[in-house]
């Protein structure tokens, strides 16, 4: 389908990154595991942060993530307005390293929330809904602690009103503020995003909802 | 010099606190009255070489700030005296 191909950042404690390079190899595109201690993204067209718990979670998930020396290779190739894709605990270290605005906090009333959820596509301007369509509907599992999104209200207000909500949780299982399930860059390039579409990629798995993400998010590939 | 320091994280004021709150139910449920504003925190405690006691905490507040904390949801609160 193409010959670009995205490397999956792998830090210590991230457990999804075989699931993403999965579903990305059966729709054709080749990937390289990109191990924290790096530097170098081997000349890759896309990034993906997957799913876990990197170094643990310890002090607050991601924070200690956003210092491993491939991040700052991660912020060069986000300028570059290339697409990277971080997936729930890759979300919280995009959020952690300001390459997305705000921060996920414990979900309300301290759940664990291990669930189908439905999700509404709130923006096509990103580079993981650029096919999609506006006011689509997507069953996507979430399985998360810290899935709360939250932000000051001068950040809520430019994200609503600059497009940057990606996705909306149809009912909000966490907390999270205009119930945001995923948010994007300024530039689109960039979104992070609590589901997890990688675990909605196969019939198998009881949804294939996940495939719109990446096939939109493959069409991105610079 | 030697010091002693203690790094409070906390919740900042207005981001709801689900565990403080859970806990405070428990202290009315075991039956004390008069207890509210249960706040739940981190201290982190560290030994810190340095030439003085400012040079200590310039350097505690940075890391507090840049790894300890994230300003979105959390304060940090520094203590710093000679170990």
């Amino acid at each position: 389908m193409t010959g670009k191909s995205v490397g999956i950042l792998v830090f210590p404690g991230s457990n999804c990154e075989y699931d993403v390079a999965s579903v990305l190899e059966k729709m054709g595109v080749k990937t390289q595991l990109i191990w924290h201690g790096q530097t170098d993204l081997g000349g890759v067209s896309g990034l993906v942060l997957p799913g876990g718990f990197a170094h643990g979670d310890y002090l607050r998930p991601g924070a200690i993530a956003r210092f491993s020396p491939v991040m700052s290779s991660v912020i060069e190739f986000a300028e570059s307005g290339r697409p990277i894709l971080g997936i729930c605990n890759g979300f919280q270290v995009l959020t952690e390293a300001k390459l997305l605005p705000g921060a996920l906090q414990k979900n309300a009333r301290l759940k664990f929330l291990c669930q189908e959820a439905e999700l509404e596509v709130v923006s096509t301007r990103s580079s993981a809904t650029s096919l999609a369509e506006t006011g689509q509907r997507l069953k996507l599992p979430i399985n998360h602690f810290e899935g709360n999104y939250t932000c000051d209200v001068d950040t809520l207000n430019e994200l609503e009103s600059n497009n940057r909500v990606v996705l909306r949780y149809v009912e909000n299982p966490n907390g999270s503020m205009n119930s945001i399930a995923g948010i994007c860059s300024k530039e689109g390039n960039v979104v992070g995003m609590m589901p997890h579409p990688e675990r909605a990629s196969d019939d198998l798995l009881g949804s294939v909802d996940g495939l719109q993400i990446f096939k939109s998010y493959i069409s991105n590939l610079l | 010099m030697r010091f002693q320091a203690k790094v409070q994280v906390w919740l900042r004021p207005g981001i709801a606190d689900p565990e403080g709150h859970t806990v405070s139910e428990a202290i009315n449920a075991l039956g004390y009255s008069g207890v509210s504003t249960v706040r739940m925190g981190k201290i982190i405690s560290m030994i810190v070489e340095a030439e003085s006691k400012e040079s200590a905490t310039a350097k505690v507040s940075e890391i507090a700030s840049t790894l300890l904390s994230n300003p979105v949801l959390e304060d940090a609160l520094i203590q710093i005296e000679e170990a």
